[in-house]
């Protein structure tokens, strides 16, 4: 079995992660642009994998159970951050959080 | 064209579309739905790449958990659908442009630096088996282990304290 080149894992990681950065660049709404990080770190992800595969070596696999849960807690406190603004402004558009602009 | 090399266009074509059409969705519920679709098909290439503990890790944390929590958020809030204005004009074609100069630049620089004839294989034995991720998790990686676990807590407690809602002191 041949299977498939490095490089089109490489590839598909950097079009994913281009693709990330899009969506928080464009998006206004900011659970979409923290959904777009989740994709930035995802494609990081499957990196590691990739190179964990490709050096046969298990450490690249472990590296990813750490960022799951680095975003696991980063996902928690930018909702809680989410759901404290739009409290006391009524929206998570994310131009409209301008209230520290001098 | 080999079947692997088929199968791996057809997930990856799934994964870019549902990214695509996470970014393009009004509708901030689809777009997580669509984020979802994408984590499944990233999971399906950890299986192919001999991570199958990842891959089921993938689906039970990202897929199921964390994309619960963001539903959740989303239905609490009320904003899966958002007017959306832009005050700065350039702002959104100088996104696209620079993300598309940086995915060239990227898949230039793979392209041009990595020999095309590595092929991936998926891995068998005691690789792909999770009993020794777990013995690498508890030996070598056993602090920093520890330390996630100390992130963890300290994103419970912080989330608690900024989603409680905060008492007038004249109510007491």
């Amino acid at each position: 079995m041949s299977g498939v080149p490095l490089v089109y894992y490489l590839i598909l990681a950097v079009i994913m992660f281009s693709l990330g950065a899009v969506g928080v660049l464009v998006r206004k709404n900011a659970l979409v642009v923290f959904m777009s990080l989740e994709l930035m770190f995802n494609s990081a992800n499957l990196l590691f994998i990739t190179f964990a595969n490709f050096y046969k070596s298990l450490n690249g696999q472990v590296l990813v159970i750490f960022v799951m849960t680095t975003a696991a807690a980063e996902v928690a406190i930018g909702l809680a951050l989410m759901v404290a603004i739009f409290r006391s402004r009524h929206t998570i558009d994310v131009d409209q959080m301008n209230s520290l602009k001098g | 064209m080999t079947i692997d090399l088929i199968l791996f266009i057809a997930v990856a074509l799934t994964a870019i579309g549902a990214a695509v059409a996470m970014i393009l969705s009004r509708n901030a519920v689809y777009s997580a739905l669509f984020l979802i679709l994408n984590f499944m098909s990233v999971a399906a290439f950890y299986l192919v790449l001999g991570a199958p503990f990842i891959a089921l890790a993938q689906i039970t944390i990202y897929a199921g958990a964390i994309m619960v929590l963001f539903l959740f958020v989303i239905m609490l809030l009320g904003a899966e659908k958002m007017k959306e204005q832009d005050p700065v004009k350039w702002q959104r074609p100088a996104a696209i442009l620079l993300s598309l100069a940086f995915a060239v630049e990227g898949t230039l620089a793979v392209f041009k630096k990595l020999d095309h004839s590595i092929y991936m294989n998926s891995l068998s034995g005691a690789l792909a088996d999770p009993a020794s991720i777990g013995e690498l998790l508890f030996n070598q990686y056993a602090l920093p282990f520890e330390i996630t676990s100390v992130i963890l807590l300290v994103a419970v407690i912080g989330a608690v304290v900024l989603s409680r809602v905060e008492k007038k002191e004249g109510a007491k």
